[in-house]
């Protein structure tokens, strides 16, 4: 099965463009961690004119709250939660240079709007493999947010974690070409 | 009268929590085989093998399958000539799932209240059913429920009127609103009739059925398969990702209603489909 081997943080816009909606990846690299709580708390600081934890240039965000690590253990199970609950403040974070997601399930319009717009690529993962996804982090540090327990943000280093391009740039979604392509009257 | 133990509960609780969370069932593995035989898309293909080797890792290493290892709900029913000894049955079951989900390095998933969002902390409290039943056996059924699934669930008010079409309608409707969100293949739980409270409740137990085994009554059993057939052509596919396989099976349970009514529930549950059953 043929797989497209990709470094994150993107280096060039080349690279993202270069992605299309249902294309399988194996991504490397250094990934940042946030779901629902961690996000809701970025906006907050932004709105209060403070820094976020990290820079967003570039960067890959793993929508993810992962199962506490069992001694001698780098994480525990780390599937992708549903995408979708991140809608709200996915275009804000995009404005600011964020150029991948990692989830599951849809974005709304205005997310691939923003997707398109900003030159940037959503991942599906594949819900509920977390011990499978587990195995391809190498490396765990908390970043920020340590309060917000399996919701904080962590830096992942990541080998070949596997993925499907959802929205890539110019706005093509894969659930609705794959649904288009595989429904029978 | 037989007496049952407190501690016996929590023990026998905090097990099932482990294992529901580590070794998917056979019935679950097995429909991941067959629905692997079936599937015509690559991709589709491609995630339930990904889905399989998941499962196995899970139980091999003891690590959870999902890191949602979920809401610990419980049906039990008690025998009326059971008597409990040391405690109440709601606090062991309490008890076994604080064990359970920190001995099983399980992810702690339920917040306190709805508005603060504060971390209970170790996942209680559970949701537990009590049902009351003849002789003398505490019959437990565990299943860990994923918050992706739950959201993506519904419940409606139908109209006499609206009939079976009505309901078939849906019910398909769901699983497509749903999409890749409930993470596919599902499987489907469904209640029909009874009242608002009782038609959800259903729905949920529906879910504890062991895929592949049909409903008692044949006119519902054929109900589920031809629902199970017509999800299966809306094209999700595993994981949204294009496929036949979106629902790995149907349950449908029912109960009689009012001349007025035609409740319908949908409870979704995603592939990893937990669900752990011990009699003591």
């Amino acid at each position: 099965m043929s797989r497209i081997k990709i470094q994150v943080p993107f280096e060039s816009e080349d690279g993202i463009t270069s992605l299309k909606a249902g294309d399988r990846v194996l991504i490397s690299g250094t990934l940042y961690t946030a779901r629902d709580s961690a996000h809701k708390r970025m906006i907050e600081q932004l709105e209060n004119g403070e820094k976020l934890p990290f820079d967003l240039a570039n960067q890959v965000i793993y929508y993810v709250g992962p199962t506490p690590a069992k001694p001698g253990q780098v994480i525990g199970s780390a599937g992708p939660t549903t995408s979708g609950r991140m809608d709200k403040f996915t275009p804000t974070l995009l404005e600011l240079g964020l150029k991948g997601m990692i989830g599951k399930g849809y974005r709304n319009k205005e997310v691939i709007e923003a997707i398109k717009v900003n030159k940037a690529v959503y991942f599906g993962a594949i819900g509920g493999s977390g011990a499978l996804i587990a195995r391809t982090i190498k490396h765990v540090e908390l970043v920020a947010y340590e309060d917000l327990g399996t919701e904080a943000v962590r830096k992942l280093v990541v080998e070949d974690f596997p993925a499907v391009v959802i929205n890539d740039a110019e706005g093509d979604d894969w659930y609705q070409l794959a649904r288009n392509q595989f429904q029978s009257p | 009268m037989k007496e049952i133990h407190y501690a016996d509960i929590v023990e026998k609780v905090a097990e099932m929590c482990q294992q529901a969370n580590f070794e998917l069932g056979e019935d679950v593995v097995n429909a991941f085989q067959t629905a692997l035989r079936n599937e015509v898309s690559e991709t589709g293909k491609d995630v339930l093998n990904q889905l399989i080797e998941n499962a196995h890792l899970a139980s091999s290493e003891r690590v959870p399958m999902c890191q949602d290892t979920g809401v610990s709900v419980f049906i039990v029913k008690l025998g009326q000539d059971c008597h409990l000894v040391g405690g109440s049955l709601y606090d062991a079951i309490n008890d076994g799932v604080r064990k359970g989900y920190e001995e099983g390095y399980l992810r702690y998933s339920i917040v306190d209240d709805p508005i603060e969002r504060k971390n209970s902390g170790d996942n209680t409290p559970a949701v537990i059913h009590v049902e009351l039943t003849e002789g003398d056996r505490l019959d437990i059924q565990m299943s860990a429920k994923g918050g992706g699934a739950e959201n993506m669930s519904v419940l409606k008010m139908l109209k006499p009127s609206d009939g079976l079409e009505g309901v078939k309608e849906y019910i398909i409707e769901t699983v497509r609103a749903a999409g890749p969100n409930a993470c596919p293949p599902l499987v489907v739980g469904i209640g029909i009739g009874g009242n608002f409270e009782t038609v959800a409740y259903m729905a949920k137990k529906a879910l504890f059925r062991p895929i592949g085994e049909r409903n008692k009554k044949p006119a519902i059993a054929a109900l589920e398969q031809l629902l199970m057939e017509e999800i299966n052509r809306l094209g999700i596919g595993p994981q949204g990702m294009g496929g036949n396989t979106t629902a790995l099976d149907v349950k449908i349970e029912t109960a009689p209603c009012h001349i007025a009514a035609l409740p319908v529930a949908v409870n979704l549950n995603c592939h990893a489909s937990r669900h752990k059953h011990v009699v003591l």
